[in-house]
């Protein structure tokens, strides 16, 4: 269980824009990815922490407009971009159709899985609009889900995909 | 001070619609509150120091250097345990932090806290542990024999079982025999274990916690921190899964330990690696089977030898041995029965719950059985199968005769008729429907399609004599005009949707549409666990009777209000029921509205609900009326092998369950999806790799989870037959799901390929070599 690193070079004041907002962190560790910016210094714990290696998606975010897992990105990194977070997927007091989608279609068990979900599915539907069940498999195959087996979650999609066509 | 928990939402809904969770949108908006999200201002950092070898006696342990690091506040070890230095579900054995032998990689020896994790993580690196390294125990065969080390001073077997049902010496003509085993599989929920202790500076403390079960967290911890039990106070955070994972204490002991010592609130939270060795696995298993039948398929006798390896420290593994013995033999009659399981202590990771709870591993074994008997027999596996099926008033090899619905049969019947999947078309050819996915290794050749049948069983609730019980606490009031009902209980919410049913049944039983349900906490008696499919029969059970007493003082309220008014009296009440914020009479009449006779009135009623008490195997034959009820489900499995590659594809998956009453059916279909899914994963990939009692893959990259392109459709089909013994006439739910997909897979995977696959997760060069 080796934990040996080489000590801290110098702490960093990170400037960017998140979910529109400019913010600024200070006294950032250069080893401090991103995710654990967002929520242990700028106070969003939406993204989760559950493997911190980019393989189960909870902490999928939007940078500069691209799907990425927090916990890949140092946190330096982030200096002057735009990031969304799924904190900035809905608007003030409202649920946004994929969000709406996730809560109607019983996609939500205990959701640690949820808010990395979100964010993938809202940029797939961003991506193909009406995807099929094939590409939604896909295109979440990067998400893992451990209470749902995902079949409610494939429902949630095709029916936020259902809704924001109606809404078009 | 308090950091953010997960808020009490206002709910509605009957028993048995299909209602919305409340904190769905708060977890699809990010700002539901996981107990890795807790924070407060001044907080400290944990980390724990772990052994680096599976066994080692402990020379020394200087913390020197770890002290003077920058941010660090404290190091503590076994020294600084105030109270009792061991602890255990079942078995006091294990070490808060090891004294002076670690028996497993990974285990906790110190403590550190600090400033920042990462000041932490370094300090807990700069303990200077010198070890004498022993030769680890890792293989459970050699752990029943005399020349083994003796891992505990009992020695190494933790729990022996022995059932003996009907003629010993029986014999049939015709006979199969089997080895099976089973990995090691990993719960992985997807939330890490986390907490936040905050001391509240007169010596006691409160612990914010993802916990099954809050009071068996609290009564450990008061030993281990030698603090009456007022004096530690457990609040249930946001809870990411548990599956069993969180059933024994984690950092429950360290963070309280390090947050009494320096004074600060101190928060936990494990890194994906570490949860690997921070919480227990699903026993691995190695089974011998011997079917006997008469020539038209009837089963003559079964004798089985099941040993679970425990690894380094008890858990729940006495309980989990058990019931993979009492339920050896499968839902099937069988007349005679010679069972023999152990489980034993070896110096692998410590095994304990996992969903479906020694169910999973036997059913691998007496399904396979079946199908070979079938084989054997010239018969078709689903008639032998029904042929064969307990019936209610059957009796299991422990003697219990089963009562309420069986439905063993119909449950067959009814995934045998299910239309079937399409074969692959050259056509349309979708890469990800293939073995081996978009990696692109087969357009069809060498693909051949399985289908396979399994059906499986297992008790709800604690069984073998266990006190099994839950509290709630019900109180309804006026609250803006409208009667409101708060229910109140220490159950824990993993994802389940046990918040909802709470108020389901409350809703329901009071006729009142505004219900809350408070937060879980210490503050309130015993829920039990969110263990072995219980909660909403027993917690259910606990709010029904609870509203129930509230109920009837609502109507004897009623009944002296009216009387002073002139308007009726005694036992006026009889026909009355509570509906639509109302009182209604036998005619469909309002009474008078609850919000007019409750006025500033409150009215709390707390009440324990306890289901049928259960009594301990006996010891020479394994017979007792052990469990209190059984819960039944059926897998059919359709699978494509690669059989040049061994690679495959599940794909279809269906499924009947007896849900007895579904409360919430949205809430029990995820329950049928999920469970199926973490099936498939111990049946083609999920396993934790132990070599020398050391973990090799303790990460995602590594340890593989089903994702969307492996778990594919599941078709299911719910029976709500209804128990005349439950609460609703509801079953317990959860872990049937993840019992008999795995070993439908499988059964599919020997069809294909006619192999006889001895082992899972089955790997690919198990069906190529």
């Amino acid at each position: 269980m080796g934990m040996g690193r080489t000590p801290p070079v110098g702490l960093m004041r990170i400037t960017c824009t998140v979910n529109g907002k400019q913010v600024s962190a200070d006294d950032v560790w250069a080893g401090e990815s991103l995710l654990y910016v967002l929520r242990e210094r700028l106070g969003l714990f939406g993204s989760k922490n559950a493997c911190e290696q980019g393989e189960c998606g909870s902490c999928s975010v939007y940078l500069d407009g691209k799907l990425v897992c927090a916990c890949l990105v140092l946190g330096g990194q982030a200096e002057g971009r735009e990031i969304v977070t799924v904190e900035g997927i809905g608007s003030d007091g409202a649920l946004h159709a994929v969000q709406e989608a996730f809560v109607e279609a019983g996609a939500v068990q205990c959701g640690f899985c949820t808010p990395g979900l979100i964010v993938a599915a809202h940029d797939l539907l961003n991506r193909i609009p009406e995807p099929s069940t094939v590409q939604i498999r896909e295109a979440l195959a990067g998400n893992i889900c451990r209470c749902t087996g995902y079949a409610k979650i494939i429902d949630a999609v095709h029916l936020a995909a259902r809704g924001l066509a109606q809404s078009r | 001070m308090k950091p953010k928990l997960p808020p009490a939402a206002l709910m509605s809904g009957r028993v048995g619609e299909p209602v919305r969770r409340p904190d769905a949108a708060l977890k699809t908006r990010g700002d539901f509150p996981y107990s890795s999200d807790l924070q407060v201002d001044g907080m400290l950092w944990g980390a724990t120091v772990r052994s680096p070898h599976p066994y080692a006696r402990i020379v020394s342990i200087d913390s020197t250097e770890a002290r003077s690091m920058p941010g660090v506040r404290a190091v503590l070890t076994h020294d600084d345990v105030p109270g009792k230095k061991v602890y255990g579900l079942e078995i006091p054995d294990q070490p808060v932090l090891a004294i002076d032998v670690v028996r497993y990689w990974g285990e906790a020896v110190a403590l550190v806290a600090a400033d920042h994790p990462e000041q932490a993580r370094r300090a807990a690196h700069a303990v200077r542990l010198e070890y004498e390294v022993l030769a680890p125990l890792t293989n459970p065969e050699l752990a029943l024999t005399e020349n083994a080390p003796r891992l505990h001073p009992d020695g190494n077997i933790t729990r022996a079982i022995k059932i003996r049902r009907g003629d010993q010496n029986a014999r049939a003509d015709v006979v199969v025999t089997g080895e099976y085993e089973v990995g090691m599989q990993d719960q992985a929920p997807l939330g890490p274990e986390s907490g936040l202790a905050i001391p509240d500076g007169a010596g006691g403390v409160d612990l914010y916690i993802a916990t099954q079960w809050l009071h068996i967290d609290r009564d450990q911890l008061a030993g281990v921190l030698g603090l009456p039990h007022e004096a530690v106070r457990l609040t249930m955070a946001g809870i990411g899964g548990a599956f069993g994972a969180r059933e024994d204490l984690s950092m429950q002991a360290h963070a309280c330990m390090l947050a009494l010592r320096t004074g600060r609130p101190v928060k936990m939270s494990y890194s994906r690696a570490e949860s690997f060795v921070g919480h227990v696995h699903r026993h691995p298993a190695r089974m011998r089977y011997e079917h006997g039948a008469t020539r038209d398929g009837k089963l003559v006798y079964v004798k089985a030898r099941i040993l679970l390896d425990g690894g380094a420290y008890a858990s729940s593994s006495t309980a989990v041995i058990s019931n993979a013995c009492c339920f050896a033999v499968g839902p099937y009659e069988c007349p005679n029965a010679i069972i023999d399981g152990w489980v034993v202590y070896t110096n692998n990771p410590p095994c304990g719950a996992m969903r479906g709870f020694g169910s999973v591993q036997n059913c691998y074994a007496h399904e396979a059985q079946m199908d070979k008997l079938a084989a054997a027999l010239g018969m078709d596996p689903v008639e032998l199968r029904i042929h064969n099926a307990m019936k209610t008033g059957s009796t299991l090899v422990t003697g219990q005769a089963v009562d309420g619905p069986v439905p063993v049969a119909e449950l067959l019947s009814r995934i045998k008729v299910m239309p079937m999947p399409t074969a692959v078309s050259g056509d349309h050819l979708d890469l990800t429907q293939m073995p081996g996915g978009v990696s692109n290794t087969t357009h069809g050749e060498g693909v051949r399609r399985g289908v396979g049948y399994a059906v499986g069983f297992k008790n709800v609730g604690y069984s073998e004599g266990f006190n099994d019980y839950s509290t709630a606490r019900v109180k309804l009031a006026v609250a803006d005009g409208r009667p409101r009902v708060e229910v109140h209980t220490a159950g824990a919410e993993v994802g389940q949707g046990l918040v909802m049913v709470q108020a389901q049944i409350a809703s329901t039983v009071l006729g009142v549409h505004d219900v809350v349900v408070l937060g879980a906490d210490t503050q309130v008696g015993s829920s039990g666990s969110s263990s072995a499919s219980r909660q909403t029969y027993i917690t259910g059970g606990a709010v029904k009777a609870a509203s129930e007493a509230v109920r009837d003082r609502v109507f004897a309220l009623a009944e002296s209000e009216l009387s002073g008014l002139g308007r009726g009296g005694s036992g006026e009440s009889d026909g009355w029921r509570l509906e639509s914020d109302a009182i209604v009479s036998a005619d469909g009449g309002v009474v008078i509205t609850l919000a007019t006779l409750l006025g500033e009135e409150v009215i709390e009623e707390t009440r324990e609900y306890r289901p049928r008490r259960t009594s301990r195997l006996d010891g020479e034959t394994g017979q007792a009326n052990a469990h209190m009820q059984f819960a039944f489900a059926a897998h059919r499995a359709v699978v494509d092998v690669d059989v040049e590659l061994g690679l495959v594809k599940v794909v279809e998956l269906a499924t009947a369950q007896d849900v007895g009453k579904a409360i919430n059916p949205q809430a029990v279909e995820g329950q049928l999806e999920g469970g199926a899914a973490q099936g498939l994963g111990l049946a083609v990939m999920e396993e934790i790799q132990v070599k020398d009692g050391v973990i090799r893959n303790p990460s995602f990259t590594d340890y593989l989870l089903p994702t969307t392109l492996d778990m594919p459709q599941l078709r299911m089909d719910v029976l709500e037959l209804g128990d005349p013994n439950s609460p609703f006439g509801l079953k317990g739910v959860g872990e049937p799901p993840a019992i008999s997909s795995g070993p439908a897979i499988v059964a599919a995977i020997r069809t294909a390929t006619g192999r006889e696959i001895k082992r899972v997760p089955v790997r690919p060069h198990d069906l190529t070599l």
